[in-house]
């Protein structure tokens, strides 16, 4: 199982002192965070694609490679890349560099974005947003796999014996996940496609996850990738630490209280209550984390959310330091615990690629 | 059949949950129902919260189900400031844009005076509407002096019977037409069409293993198969 953190990259003021850090300082904490995840042992790095402030991300691939030429083992993902707005032939293009430069520590999330005025921007229109993510997918798909690609949809500008380049890294296209937390359309393709199936449930009620990941599962089976209980199911978590959990609340609440996702509306009671998010000691972060799996089934990455609301570097180094040091390696073990066997690791580039090897021995 | 009654009265004991209380009982008398009220007093924090955090608390997610899966609705709210109030506005405001739809509704709303009795078509009316609602013809409103003159009763009455006569209408033709029929007959009737229409790229399984696409079996979700979505985007040639 992999464990990771994923980023929103909001530039938000520390309600503690009043203070906003520069685009810089933000971009420059990002990449700190993510050599810290490397550092203390986690696998995976992935960073949002925002293009209005308050966010930083516009350009995930320029950040990931920047942090791949530092890092040795981590896998660089997004959370999400936005299959609706980018050119699916820019998004094969990017990642295919990117896999290259990484040696193949590369996979990604798609996702629609949720901000309307994105779309216009872009020369979109977010009540296509569905239809977007499903054109482009499928022409992105065609641009990994085929060298020569004729192609005309809907939305593009069509395409004749065009080359994405650089190819994938050993004609092996990145693994995918499709992120969605309320579409089953979406749950649907990648169940179709045998990708994985990411559900950020941090802001959601248990059974809501339970539901989305049970249609992913059953359609995966309908489309004959394997059993329910083998597709790819990936889960965001959200947590803050300290090793007394009083001392972890005090702590955290006026960053909770301000957030701009959810400050001013429920209280951290209720909150820590009805979502997955968990406020106190790492022992109650590993209590509340392996219950996941009660709901969603076995499920193979588990990305938490360390590094928003305005909490400064520092503060989000040291729950990295706790994640890596008490909670993950706790993790691993329990979550190892009673997993069958013929559930699968979540794909790598080196997993992807012995798959072809022996089919192509096979054949 | 299901009756769910929503009120959006603010005092114990209220005017409004006592016309809603009315035209529930005058309904009963017609045809039999479970009656069901929704107080939203009850459930205000937790609609304020569910426009801050997305989803909905337990009382809120029990009370949209009890609304979505209603053979009829009686809606009554106070009269604040020339318009419904705006609590109430919002409990359908967080309603799943689709729960309304076909489903009869009873209007109805109270008030200091008569002044502001058009309220129920200038406000209440457009808003079902806009819902896709069946709206009875027949909107009830009570003023405070309504309680003891003639004629509230009689309105409560024919509006009770028109709501009545558009639920056991409504639910004996859905059978065979309408929202509710895509629930009921879908999940029994598309695995076959569905198992048949989808390519799938891996092995294929017998329809018959599989659960069926679109209503019902999935956890409750209504899926398109993918084929189909992708399909609907192919250029016309």
């Amino acid at each position: 199982m992999q464990f990771g953190i994923f980023s929103v990259g909001d530039v938000t003021p520390d309600p503690t002192t009043g203070r906003t850090p520069t685009e810089r300082e933000r971009i420059k904490a990002m990449v700190a965070i993510a050599l810290k995840a490397e550092e203390v042992g986690l696998d995976v790095f992935a960073t949002g694609e925002h293009h209005n402030p308050p966010f930083v991300p516009s350009s995930p691939t320029t950040m990931l490679g920047y942090i791949a030429a530092q890092t040795e083992r981590l896998v660089l993902s997004t959370s999400t890349t936005l299959i609706t707005t980018n050119d699916p032939v820019k998004i094969a293009e990017d990642f295919a560099m990117l896999q290259h430069l990484a040696d193949g520590r590369v996979d990604l999330m798609m996702g629609r974005g949720n901000t309307g005025p994105v779309y216009p921007w872009f020369g979109q229109d977010i009540r296509q947003g569905i239809n977007l993510a499903v054109e482009n997918y499928a022409l992105l798909r065609r641009l990994w796999r085929e060298d020569v690609v004729d192609w005309e949809g809907k939305f593009r500008t069509p395409l004749q014996g065009f080359t994405s380049t650089p190819r994938p890294l050993d004609d092996v296209p990145p693994f995918v996940w499709h992120g969605s937390i309320r579409s089953p359309e979406i749950a649907e393709q990648a169940a179709f496609y045998g990708d994985g199936f990411f559900h950020n449930n941090i802001f959601w009620p248990a059974d809501h996850t339970k539901r989305m990941v049970e249609l992913y599962r059953t359609r995966y089976a309908h489309y004959g990738h394997g059993t329910p209980e083998q597709a790819i199911v990936g889960l965001g978590g959200q947590v803050f630490m300290r090793a007394r959990s009083q001392d972890a609340v005090r702590e955290f609440r006026p960053y909770f209280d301000n957030a701009p996702v959810y400050g001013h509306g429920p209280s951290l009671e209720d909150f820590t209550d009805q979502t997955p998010l968990t406020v106190g000691s790492p022992q109650e972060v590993i209590e509340k984390t392996l219950a996941f799996r009660e709901y969603a089934g076995d499920y193979q990455r588990q990305l938490f959310l360390v590094d928003h609301a305005g909490l400064p570097l520092k503060t989000v180094l040291e729950q990295l330091d706790i994640l890596g040091e008490e909670v993950v390696p706790v993790l691993r073990e329990e979550f190892a615990k009673g997993r069958p066997d013929d559930v699968p690791e979540a794909p790598t580039h080196a997993s992807l690629l012995a798959a072809v090897k022996k089919e192509t021995v096979s054949s | 059949m299901k009756l769910v009654v929503v009120s959006a009265g603010l005092s114990v004991p209220s005017s409004t949950r006592l016309l809603a209380d009315r035209l529930a009982t005058a309904v009963k008398r017609e045809t039999p129902v479970d009656v069901r009220v929704v107080e939203l007093r009850e459930l205000a924090v937790e609609i304020a919260h569910f426009f801050t955090n997305g989803f909905p608390g337990k009382a809120l997610a029990a009370a949209q189900e009890a609304v979505a899966g209603a053979d009829g609705l009686i809606v009554v709210t106070p009269v604040f400031s020339a318009s419904y109030s705006g609590l109430f506005k919002s409990f359908f405001d967080v309603l799943d844009k689709d729960a309304l739809v076909g489903k009869p509704v009873l209007v109805a709303a109270t008030g200091g005076s008569a002044r502001h009795s058009l309220v129920l078509e200038h406000a209440l009316r457009p808003l079902f509407a806009y819902l896709r609602a069946v709206v009875v013809p027949t909107a009830v409103y009570a003023a405070s002096e309504d309680w003891g003159a003639e004629g509230l009763e009689g309105r409560i009455e024919r509006a009770a019977g028109e709501l009545a006569g558009l639920m056991a209408g409504l639910s004996s033709s859905l059978s065979v037409s309408g929202r509710s029929a895509v629930g009921a007959a879908g999940a029994a009737g598309a695995s076959g069409a569905a198992g048949a229409a989808v390519e799938s790229p891996g092995t294929s399984r017998a329809a018959s293993e599989v659960p069926a696409a679109r209503g019902g079996g999935d956890a409750g979700f209504e899926v398109v198969p993918f084929a189909e979505q992708l399909a609907a985007l192919a250029p016309k040639r």
